[in-house]
């Protein structure tokens, strides 16, 4: 019998997220950080130990963008990033627009991008499809861009994320496999209740 | 011939009186988020948040987008308010369960259309769904419909959201604003 060919988004997804999201992101206690659904979200759990730096989504599909940005523009001592999936920000890619209005200096929005809806059961999304999320952002105004596909790349970006001095935009393609297996807490109000305690000092 | 006009004009027409009165009311309750999508309810409001170096005047695309900002606001530490148009309330539904699972206090004025003397069959559905849809989504809805309750009202739902941790909706009647000529 052989096997059933590996499922791929195509040649320009090919890195690995559980390597390749650590290493854009380095040092995760320098940011407060909003995860977008599913694989981004357990991404950044794994990432923080599921810390009182994050607050992770797991509804509200389409949510992460736009609350990194309530939260940016209240914390402008701190950087914020958006950590989120193709899927999650298709959904609300005019948060995009909205977002380069603002331009808040201390957000930064990675999209890890495996062309596929992960927790659904790997359905093709947009982006392995031809549609490319970095042009959007260019398209909505955002100045600092810039797509990841290989290991030579993931330097830049993460550089862009440290140090950018205006809101940046990294779509970090990676293949569609599974992110890192990870607990994480799913009651949303006592996710609120941690981040607050964690970042404010107040519940 | 029946007098038509703009949605500005019609605006234009509206007292401005109650809705500095808001404005202030919300400054006065350190709200420095304002987000909307272009209201011709909300033009005072809007206008003065976009002149006001002291807060963020954010301008969005749907106004769910504006459900998610003010949740990131409270994980800051700072208060935000969401104006739309009931028509507007349509598009947040889904988000509306951040707000409610997640127990965030939560401020948003409506004005109103489709709810007393509309001339718009497009507006009646939603404005009509507007109250059931905010009560089963765990909002506290308070109307407005004379000038004097305006300040009032932003007072009670202040203390409602930021020291009770709810969820409110103030809903800028028709009966306040007027209903628009077609």
């Amino acid at each position: 019998m052989s096997k059933p060919p590996e499922r791929t988004a195509g040649p320009r997804y090919t890195l690995d997220r559980i390597t390749a999201v650590p290493a854009i992101v380095g040092d995760a206690s320098d940011f407060l950080i909003i995860g977008g659904l599913a694989g981004a979200a357990k991404d950044m759990a794994a990432l923080t130990n599921d810390g009182p730096n994050y607050y992770g989504l797991a509804g509200a599909m389409g949510a992460a963008v736009m609350m990194g940005l309530g939260l940016a523009l209240a914390r402008p001592d701190k950087k914020v990033l958006v950590a989120t999936g193709d899927g999650e920000l298709l959904m609300n890619v005019g948060a995009l627009a909205t977002v380069s209005l603002l331009n808040p200096p201390n957000l930064r929005i990675l999209c890890i991008d495996n062309g596929h809806y992960g927790e659904t059961g790997y359905q093709k999304s947009h982006t392995c499809l031809g549609v490319d999320l970095e042009q959007m952002a260019i398209g909505a105004g955002i100045k600092a861009t810039c797509s990841v596909e290989k290991e030579a790349d993931l330097a830049k970006g993460a550089k862009m994320l440290r140090e950018a001095n205006g809101t940046c935009f990294v779509l970090l393609r990676v293949k569609p496999t599974d992110g890192p297996k990870v607990k994480r807490l799913m009651d949303p109000a006592a996710s609120r209740v941690r981040f607050r305690l964690g970042t404010l000092g107040q519940p | 011939m029946a007098a038509t006009m703009t949605e500005d004009e019609h605006a234009r027409e509206i007292s401005s009186g109650w809705q500095n009165e808001l404005y202030d009311a919300l400054r006065r309750h350190d709200v420095t988020q304002f987000s909307y999508v272009p209201d011709a309810g909300h033009r005072i409001c809007i206008d003065r948040s976009i002149a006001d170096k002291d807060v963020h005047s954010v301008a969005l695309t749907t106004e769910e987008e504006g459900v998610a900002l003010a949740c990131g606001a409270h994980l800051g530490g700072k208060r935000s308010v969401l104006l739309m148009q009931s028509s507007g309330l349509g598009n947040c539904v889904n988000f509306l369960s951040m707000v409610q699972g997640g127990r965030f206090p939560f401020l948003t004025i409506l004005s109103m259309r489709g709810d007393f003397g509309e001339g718009n069959p497009w507006q009646i559905s939603m404005g009509q769904a507007t109250r059931p849809l905010l009560q089963t989504m765990g909002f506290i809805v308070l109307e407005v419909t004379k000038p004097a309750e305006v300040v009032p009202t932003v007072d009670a739902a202040a203390n409602m959201v930021w020291k009770s941790g709810q969820a409110v909706a103030i809903l800028l009647t028709q009966k306040l604003i007027g209903a628009k000529a077609f």
